[in-house]
């Protein structure tokens, strides 16, 4: 535990004057413009959006896969250029090594760094105990369920010990009870480790439930519609999710989410259109009433 | 909650309640039957048609069929078993079998050491890859058998001659699916080797190499197979010995039951050499085991 353990907070992000446009042969296409976040240290933040807003886009920024075409990403001052350790990553492919087996998954951040054998074993072995893998270090991660490669993948990423986890929709591939549990795991590793988290879904519910914060992103070109404090007590319970201030939180988040969808499905489907679609039928045919 | 427990609830193994009373030896039996009644089943059909084909060989061969293809000199299995008898007991026949394999093993061997890393050098380096692709996509279609007489002319000695011709035949087929494997590589795996800190002589190791090894794999089996159709072909053609000239010179010198001896020879040499890469792929590949 030594190794990932660490008492202060760290991991300030910052993402200022962010734009990036991918070239084609029409002419660049903007996917994200004008975009300021911040994530303070040890604070858990998610970005929500419409799908194709670019969420993915800016978190990949900041994991140092994509550069900005203009602004700036920086992480406790320092900026970005490249992907590196100090910034764990969890894909929503789980995206472990195939031939490497739990436990070697988990170590293979800290062998990078150059830590013995016996010593990363440890240290792995101790990840995996706070997961609740233990019993499954020798398998291939094949032979595990979604949920089980999941946490491998946050621990794999957590083992070297960064200042900050991204996270591309971790959950958006496992079914609703597994996802629920995952979420509790993320937020005692993320409490006990006290990084920062930047997270990525199109959960609302999932989005209110972890965060400090939520950005609401607008269609593409992606930019930042909203910035939604959550001020939900922690801990936090499965029973939140029914209380009137989520609720609250949650048809807020929704309404902003909802506008930006129907631009992003081309901006015909109006809210007049959505209500005409919702005519009482009555038994009749829709032919009929037409 | 506590994290481990809820992972005990998503990681929990099916459970087979015991029976209370141990098996009975006949249970066991009827059980082990059922589960692999489907090799069974494979493995007797198998035996059957073995079986039936020596039939119908013999039946072909002891009444001298004749129609549209002549049985006339065929030898019969049973002649055919005679000679193998014979042979077994003859070093000369030995030396032709240890020499082919030799061949093939020297031309073989060649062909993976330069092909492989040939074939991951230039799937990784685009530049090494736009230089070399087109010589060898200009060379690959040309038949080993047709290098023949270029290969003749090349070398010194006859034996390298066709040693070259083996290397040629297996060398194509493992630099073409090597590259293949290297252009399927998942990025999303080498992206996450990067947030864990990977450079780039670590991803080439952790990443692209095993990524590729099961499309390695399939080009030594395939290489090893044209690359004893090339070895055969150039010592019926070149040869002074092997097991080629050995099939070679029995029709010469008419013997017909030789010929069909030297023919499954070779098949039974085939065989076994592809299934030893089958076996050093499981060995190295153990996360590929069912």
């Amino acid at each position: 535990m030594s190794e990932v353990s660490v008492n202060a907070p760290k991991g300030h992000i910052e993402v200022r004057d962010f734009s990036l446009a991918y070239e084609t042969i029409e002419g660049a296409v903007q996917a994200v413009t004008d975009t300021q976040i911040h994530v303070k240290p040890g604070e858990f933040v998610s970005i929500v959006g419409p799908s194709g807003c670019g969420k993915s886009t800016l978190l990949n920024a900041v994991a140092g896969f994509l550069k900005p075409t203009t602004g700036i990403v920086t992480v406790d001052g320092e900026r970005v250029n490249g992907p590196s350790a100090e910034r764990g990553m969890v894909f929503q492919q789980y995206s472990l090594f195939p031939w490497k087996t739990v436990r070697e998954n988990v170590e293979f951040g800290l062998k990078m760094r150059g830590m013995p054998r016996s010593q990363r074993e440890r240290a792995a072995r101790t990840l995996l105990g706070l997961a609740g893998l233990e019993a499954f270090e020798k398998h291939y991660p094949e032979k595990l369920s979604g949920g089980m490669k999941q946490r491998v993948g946050i621990v794999r990423a957590l083992a070297t010990g960064p200042k900050v986890l991204l996270l591309d929709e971790p959950f958006g591939a496992l079914d609703a009870q597994t996802r629920v549990i995952m979420q509790q795991i993320l937020t005692n590793m993320w409490q006990r480790l006290k990084i920062s988290v930047l997270f990525v879904t199109h959960d609302i519910d999932e989005a209110i439930f972890l965060s400090d914060r939520v950005y609401c992103m607008t269609a593409r070109p992606g930019s930042i519609k909203a910035e939604i404090p959550i001020p939900l007590e922690r801990p936090r319970q499965q029973s939140m999710m029914m209380s009137s201030e989520f609720l609250a939180l949650r048809r807020g988040l929704m309404s902003l989410i909802r506008e930006e969808s129907l631009k992003a499905m081309g901006g015909e489907i109006t809210d007049m259109g959505m209500q005409g679609l919702s005519i009482e039928l009555h038994g009749h045919s829709l032919a009929d009433v037409i | 909650m506590p994290a481990t427990a809820l992972a005990e609830a998503d990681s929990a193994p099916a459970v087979v309640t015991p029976s209370a009373m141990p098996p009975s030896f006949g249970t066991l039996a009827l059980r082990w039957y059922r589960l692999n009644r489907a090799g069974l089943r494979a493995a007797a059909i198998g035996v059957i048609s073995l079986l039936a084909f020596l039939l119908v060989w013999h039946l072909l061969t002891t009444y001298r069929v004749v129609f549209f293809v002549r049985f006339t000199n065929v030898p019969s299995p049973l002649a055919v078993y005679a000679s193998f008898t014979k042979a077994i007991h003859d070093p000369k026949f030995l030396m032709h079998i240890l020499l082919s394999c030799r061949r093939i093993f020297i031309g073989f061997s060649l062909a993976a050491i330069v092909g492989v890393p040939l074939g991951l050098i230039m799937g990784r380096f685009k530049l090494v890859h736009e230089i070399i692709f087109p010589v060898a996509e200009v060379l690959r279609p040309i038949p080993a058998i047709a290098w023949v007489p270029m290969a003749i002319m090349l070398w010194p000695t006859n034996e390298q001659s066709i040693v070259f011709i083996t290397f040629l035949g297996s060398f194509f087929p493992i630099l073409v699916n090597t590259l293949h494997g290297m252009s399927l590589v998942d990025p999303v795996l080498v992206r996450a080797a990067q947030c864990l800190g990977a450079r780039e002589r670590s991803i080439f190791r952790e990443v692209y190499f095993p990524a590729s090894l099961p499309h390695i794999f399939t080009g030594l089996t395939v290489g090893m197979g044209v690359a004893w159709v090339s070895l055969i072909a150039a010592e019926m053609i070149s040869g002074q010995y092997g097991i080629g000239y050995f099939t070679w010179e029995a029709y010469s010198l008419v013997q017909y039951a030789d010929i069909a001896l030297g023919m499954i020879a070779i098949g039974v040499l085939g065989l076994g050499s592809s299934v030893l890469i089958r076996g050093a792929g499981r060995l190295v590949m153990p996360w590929r085991a069912k």
